[in-house]
């Protein structure tokens, strides 16, 4: 037995293979059996992930879920952000060219328009906890940008290092809540044809929360939303700690 | 074959993640800036190109949707391993910052949406 686990520790890409078909399959009898096919197989795969993510996050004590647990760490190499965007990449094939010229300027104000908001929300959640400083406040506006941009910003402006974790901690909560609402309300807010999609991506702008998002929706959306999504955290990176954190300094001495 | 198509592909996202990296030395940000953006233009550029068209032939298009298709499952193992413990346990203003910032963004979309169409319907 030990020397089974021990080859399939050895072979942890291949591991991971099987693991995640497993994990497939299951989800889609699952959606065809016990929902009826009212949710994707695949929107019940992720959160069975993010689920079996808490469980690996609980029992090893690391940071990447169940990836830290060493009979589950192909899942890392095969969820990780280098085969992730390859993966984004290849959709883009067949993508509708026209869509995209089309949505041009909307799409590029999304991600502007997404960064700002989230910064906006994020600072105004900081300073009802209680935050005064601008540092702070801007460093947890832009972690509910992404958990990207917040590091970024915080190690820029010289924040305290529990401020960047919350910082952190914000943008995973918003990338996975992003994961798991979009194919719930989908329908709600029109989020079924390519130029919707190209907006989305520009607004919620968490890679991982669009990619996961969408698959679980309607997979033909996903190069139009990772299209976007991809500039979100340039973008988020280059105004928060600027422009932004003078925004935050003007308002301050405002009021 | 199968390989040119892998081929191509990678040398896409190569080529874009190089190039974000220095849009984003450009303008000063420690991040890249699009890089898989502009490997997505490069790949619809390169497969709709009339010289590269000769290319792909059905082998070697298999190269690029094998990846797409494995798309879906990169995406599981991805959300196996996002750390939800430090999301879920890190206290209140997290939850708060990062709920309330989706909520918000969602709520603009069809805003947006409608407005894109307004103007595409002008032009």
């Amino acid at each position: 037995m030990s020397t089974v686990v021990a080859l399939l520790e050895k072979n942890a890409l291949i591991t991971a293979f099987v693991i995640v078909a497993l994990l497939l399959a299951g989800s889609n009898w699952l959606a065809a059996r016990l929902f009826r096919g009212q949710i994707h197989g695949s929107a019940i795969a992720i959160t069975l992930g993010l689920l079996l993510a808490y469980w690996g996050g609980v029992s090893s004590g690391g940071s990447n879920g169940l990836a830290d647990v060493s009979f589950f760490s192909g899942l890392g190499i095969l969820g990780g952000a280098m085969f992730r965007d390859f993966a984004i990449v290849a959709t883009a094939f067949g993508a509708d060219l026209d869509a995209l010229k089309r949505a041009g300027w909307v799409a590029a104000m999304s991600v502007v328009l997404g960064v700002v908001l989230s910064f906006a929300v994020g600072a105004v959640v900081a300073v009802a906890f209680g935050f005064s400083d601008a540092v702070s406040i801007s460093t947890i506006g832009a972690g509910a940008a992404t958990y990207i941009v917040g590091p970024v910003t915080g190690t820029a402006l010289g924040a305290d290092s529990a401020v960047i974790a919350l910082s952190v901690a914000a943008g995973l909560v918003k990338a996975i809540l992003v994961m798991v609402a979009t194919p719930l309300v989908a329908s709600r807010i029109g989020l079924d044809n390519p130029q919707a999609a190209l907006i989305y991506g520009g607004l919620m702008g968490t890679t991982s929360g669009v990619a996961a998002g969408l698959a679980a929706t309607d997979p033909k959306l996903v190069p139009y939303g990772a299209m976007t999504a991809t500039f979100y955290t340039g973008v988020g990176c280059l105004l928060a700690p600027s422009l932004l954190y003078l925004l935050v300094l003007f308002l301050q001495r405002l009021f | 074959m199968v390989i040119y198509g892998v081929g191509l592909l990678a040398a896409c996202m190569l080529v874009g993640v190089i190039l974000g990296d220095l849009l984003g030395q450009l303008i000063g940000v420690q991040a890249n800036v699009g890089g898989v953006g502009i490997a997505m233009l490069l790949l619809i550029w390169a497969t709709n190109a009339s010289r590269l068209k000769l290319l792909l032939v059905p082998p070697t298009a298999t190269g690029i949707t094998f990846w797409s298709a494995m798309y879906i499952p990169i995406v599981v193992a991805m959300a196996a391993k996002q750390n939800v413990l430090a999301a879920v346990s890190s206290g209140w203003l997290a939850l708060i910052a990062g709920v309330a910032a989706v909520a918000v963004s969602f709520a603009m979309i069809p805003l947006l949406s409608r407005l894109g169409r307004r103007t595409h319907d002008q032009s």
